[in-house]
C-alpha cells in the first residue's frame, strides 16, 4: 500500500506544483526519489508531528495541498489538537497519511500498534477517514483525498491487493466496493484485513454458505446505502477490522442499523479493549486477537445457525 | 508614528476593559500586558488593507495567546475591519468573538489560537510557504512567557533557524506572571535570551511598552540575515491600570462597578 501512495504521489507532485509532503523522519529511502524531483515539494521536519501539523497547517492556509507522514500513532495521536484545531478547524487541505495501520507493525509493540486511531480520527469534525482494503484503493484514494479542501485521515498498512476487483470498479471516498457477491451473509470490513475476509468466503463457499464481501475502505463518511442494501439482502453482517472494538466500523455499521432501524442481525470482529503486551507478526496477533479468517467463519456459523 | 500607535494602544485597552466588562471575561491583565505590542504591529508595522484582509501582499499576524484576542478583535475594529460597535458582542451568547480569538467570520483575523504553543508552527509554515514562493511579506507570531512551557514552541524555533526562515518574528510577550504564578517559580525560562540564541535566532530585548523602542525592533530588516528574529518585550502584565499591574488575579477576575470605573479613569488619564 505504502508504494501505491507514493506512486500516486509521485504523479500528483508532477501534475501540481501545490501538492507538498512532510515527513516525520520516516521512511527510510522510500521518499528519496521524491525527495531528489521535487525538492521544493518534500520536507523531513524531524522528529518533531507537533511541528509537523503546525507547518503543514500554514503551508495549507498558503494554498498548497499538503501530506503529513508518520508511522502508526505518531501522525494522528501525537499531534492530535493540531490536527483538530489547526488544521480540521482551519479547513486546510492536508491528508494525513499513517503508516502501519492495526498490527502491521505488530513486531514493535504496543507504541507502534494503530488500534484506536480510526475511532479518534472518525470524531473530528468534518475529517474524512479512509483505511484502504487494497494497494489499488490506496492509489485511488491519494489522488481523490489530496483534491478535498478539509483534513482527511489515510490509514495504509502493507502489501495489499495490487488490482481493482472487476476491471472497471470506480474508486469513490465513501462509496464502498463490492468485492465478493453473496446472498447468505454479509462480511464488510476495513483495512488490509480484507484479506482474511477473502479467505473465510472461499472456505465458506465451500460449505454452502454464500458470503457478500465489501470493502469499507471509508469510515467516514459512510457508505450507509451499501450497509442498508447488504443488510436487507443477507440479514447477517459480520464487521471485520483491525482496530478496538469502540468508535471503529463495528461501531458505525451498528448506528447505521440502529438509525435506519434495520432487520439484521450483527456480529463485530474487532479488538477487544486492550493494548497488546505481546508482539509477534500482523498474522500472528490477528490469529491471536481472534480477528482471522477462523474466527470470521466462527461467527458466520454462529450467525447462520 | 509614536502618537499614532499611543493612541490605538489606549483605544485598544479601553475597549479590551469595556469587552471584559461586558462579558464578564477573563485575561484583561494578559491583554493590557500586550496593548502596546497590538498597536505598535497595526499601526506601525504590518501591511495590510481592512477591504481586502486576505490580499496576498498582506503580513500576516498570528496572536498564539490567544486568550489575549479582545485585544486583537480591538485592535482590527479600530482599524476598520469591521465597526468598533461589533466588540460589545464578545463573550455573548451566540457571538463569534470568543474568548479566546478565532477566525470564523471575524475579517482580519488570521488564524484562531487558545491551546498555548500551537501559532508559531502555523507561522513557521507560512513563512516557510513564504520563501518557497518568493514572496516578501513578513510573519509575526506573539505569544507568552509561559507558553514557551511547551514543547511544540521549541520544535518550530530549532525548524525555524535550520531553515533560514528571516521572514519570522516571535513576539514574546515577558510579563513574568503565568497562568499561577512567575516562570522563575513554575519553570524557569532563564537564560531565555541566549536559548533563543543558541538555537540560532536573532533576539533584541525591548521595554514592551516603549512604542519606539517596539518599532524600531521590529521595522529591522531582518530578510537576508538568514536567522528568524526574536523580540523579547519585557512588559508588565495589567499594565496601565494601577491596581491589575503585576496582580495575576487579573488574569482571572473581571472588572465591575467600582473597580471597573477606576480602571476605566484610569486609563483615560493615562498614568
Amino acid at each position: 500500500m505504502r508504494d501505491a501512495f507514493v506512486k500516486q504521489l509521485t504523479e500528483l507532485a508532477k501534475k501540481d506544483e501545490s501538492i507538498f509532503f512532510i515527513t516525520a523522519d520516516l521512511g527510510f529511502g522510500v521518499f528519496d526519489n521524491f525527495a531528489e524531483r521535487f525538492p521544493n515539494q518534500y520536507l523531513n521536519v524531524g522528529v518533531a508531528e507537533q511541528n509537523m501539523v503546525g507547518i503543514a497547517t500554514g503551508l495549507g492556509l498558503e494554498g498548497r495541498k499538503v501530506f503529513t507522514y508518520s508511522i502508526a500513532n505518531f501522525a494522528t495521536l501525537r499531534c492530535l489538537e493540531q490536527i483538530r484545531n489547526d488544521a480540521a478547524y482551519h479547513e486546510v487541505n492536508l491528508t494525513v497519511v499513517a503508516s502501519g495501520g492495526g498490527f502491521t507493525y505488530g513486531g514493535l509493540g504496543m507504541s507502534h500498534h494503530a488500534t484506536e486511531d480510526i475511532s479518534i480520527m472518525r470524531s473530528l469534525p468534518g475529517v474524512e477517514v479512509v483505511a484502504p482494503c487494497t494497494a489499488w484503493e490506496t492509489y485511488e484514494a491519494t489522488k481523490l483525498l489530496s483534491q478535498n479542501q478539509g483534513v482527511s485521515y489515510l490509514r495504509i498498512e502493507k502489501g495489499g491487493i495490487q488490482i481493482p476487483p472487476y476491471p472497471n470498479t470506480e474508486f469513490e471516498v465513501g462509496k464502498a466496493i463490492k468485492m465478493i457477491e453473496g446472498s447468505d451473509i454479509s462480511i464488510i470490513a476495513t483495512g488490509g484485513i480484507i484479506t482474511e475476509c477473502l479467505k473465510a468466503e472461499k472456505i465458506l463457499k465451500d460449505q454452502g454458505v454464500s458470503s457478500e464481501v465489501i470493502s469499507m475502505h471509508t469510515i467516514k463518511p459512510l457508505d450507509e446505502d451499501a450497509i442498508i442494501a447488504s443488510a436487507s439482502l443477507t440479514k447477517n453482517i459480520i464487521t471485520v477490522e483491525e482496530h478496538n472494538k469502540y468508535g471503529g466500523l463495528g461501531s458505525a455499521v451498528a448506528e447505521t442499523i440502529a438509525k435506519y432501524n434495520i432487520d439484521c442481525r450483527l456480529s463485530c470482529i474487532s479488538i477487544d479493549d486492550v493494548y497488546s503486551a505481546i508482539v509477534g507478526s500482523q498474522e500472528y496477533l490477528r490469529a491471536h486477537y481472534k480477528l482471522d479468517h477462523h474466527e470470521i467463519i466462527k461467527k458466520a456459523q454462529a450467525l447462520l445457525q | 508614528m509614536s502618537e499614532l500607535s499611543i493612541g490605538l494602544a489606549k483605544k485598544i485597552r479601553l475597549h479590551a476593559l469595556e469587552m471584559t466588562h461586558l462579558g464578564k471575561s477573563s485575561h484583561i491583565g494578559s491583554i493590557l500586558s500586550i496593548a502596546d505590542i497590538l498597536a505598535v504591529l497595526y499601526e506601525n508595522i504590518l501591511q495590510f488593507d481592512p477591504r481586502k484582509p486576505k490580499l496576498d501582499t498582506r503580513d500576516r499576524f498570528i496572536l498564539s495567546k490567544g486568550h489575549s484576542g479582545a485585544g486583537v478583535y480591538a485592535a482590527l475594529a479600530e482599524k476598520n475591519f469591521f465597526l468598533v460597535d461589533e466588540l460589545k458582542k464578545h463573550y455573548s451568547d451566540g457571538s463569534i468573538f470568543s474568548g479566546h480569538v478565532s477566525h470564523k467570520g471575524v475579517p482580519g483575523v488570521e488564524f484562531s489560537t487558545g491551546s498555548l504553543g500551537h501559532g508559531l508552527s502555523v507561522a513557521t509554515g507560512m513563512a516557510l510557504s513564504a520563501k518557497l514562493d518568493k514572496k516578501t511579506h513578513r510573519v509575526f507570531n506573539v505569544m507568552s512567557d509561559g507558553e514557551c512551557d511547551e514543547g511544540s514552541n521549541w520544535e518550530a524555533i530549532m525548524f525555524a533557524s535550520h531553515h533560514n526562515l528571516d521572514n519570522l518574528v516571535a513576539i514574546v510577550d515577558y510579563n513574568k506572571l503565568q497562568s499561577i504564578y512567575s516562570p522563575k517559580l513554575t519553570l524557569n525560562l532563564e537564560p531565555f535570551r541566549s536559548k533563543w540564541e543558541s538555537f540560532g535566532w536573532s533576539v533584541v530585548e525591548v521595554d514592551g511598552h516603549d512604542h519606539a523602542e517596539l518599532t524600531d525592533a521590529l521595522q529591522a530588516e531582518s530578510s537576508g540575515s538568514g536567522k528568524p528574529l526574536c523580540v523579547i518585550a519585557h512588559t508588565v502584565k495589567g499594565k496601565g491600570v494601577s491596581f491589575m499591574e503585576n496582580n495575576n488575579l487579573w488574569h482571572y477576575r473581571t472588572a465591575q462597578d467600582e473597580e471597573y470605573k477606576d480602571a476605566k479613569k484610569e486609563l483615560e488619564d493615562g498614568i
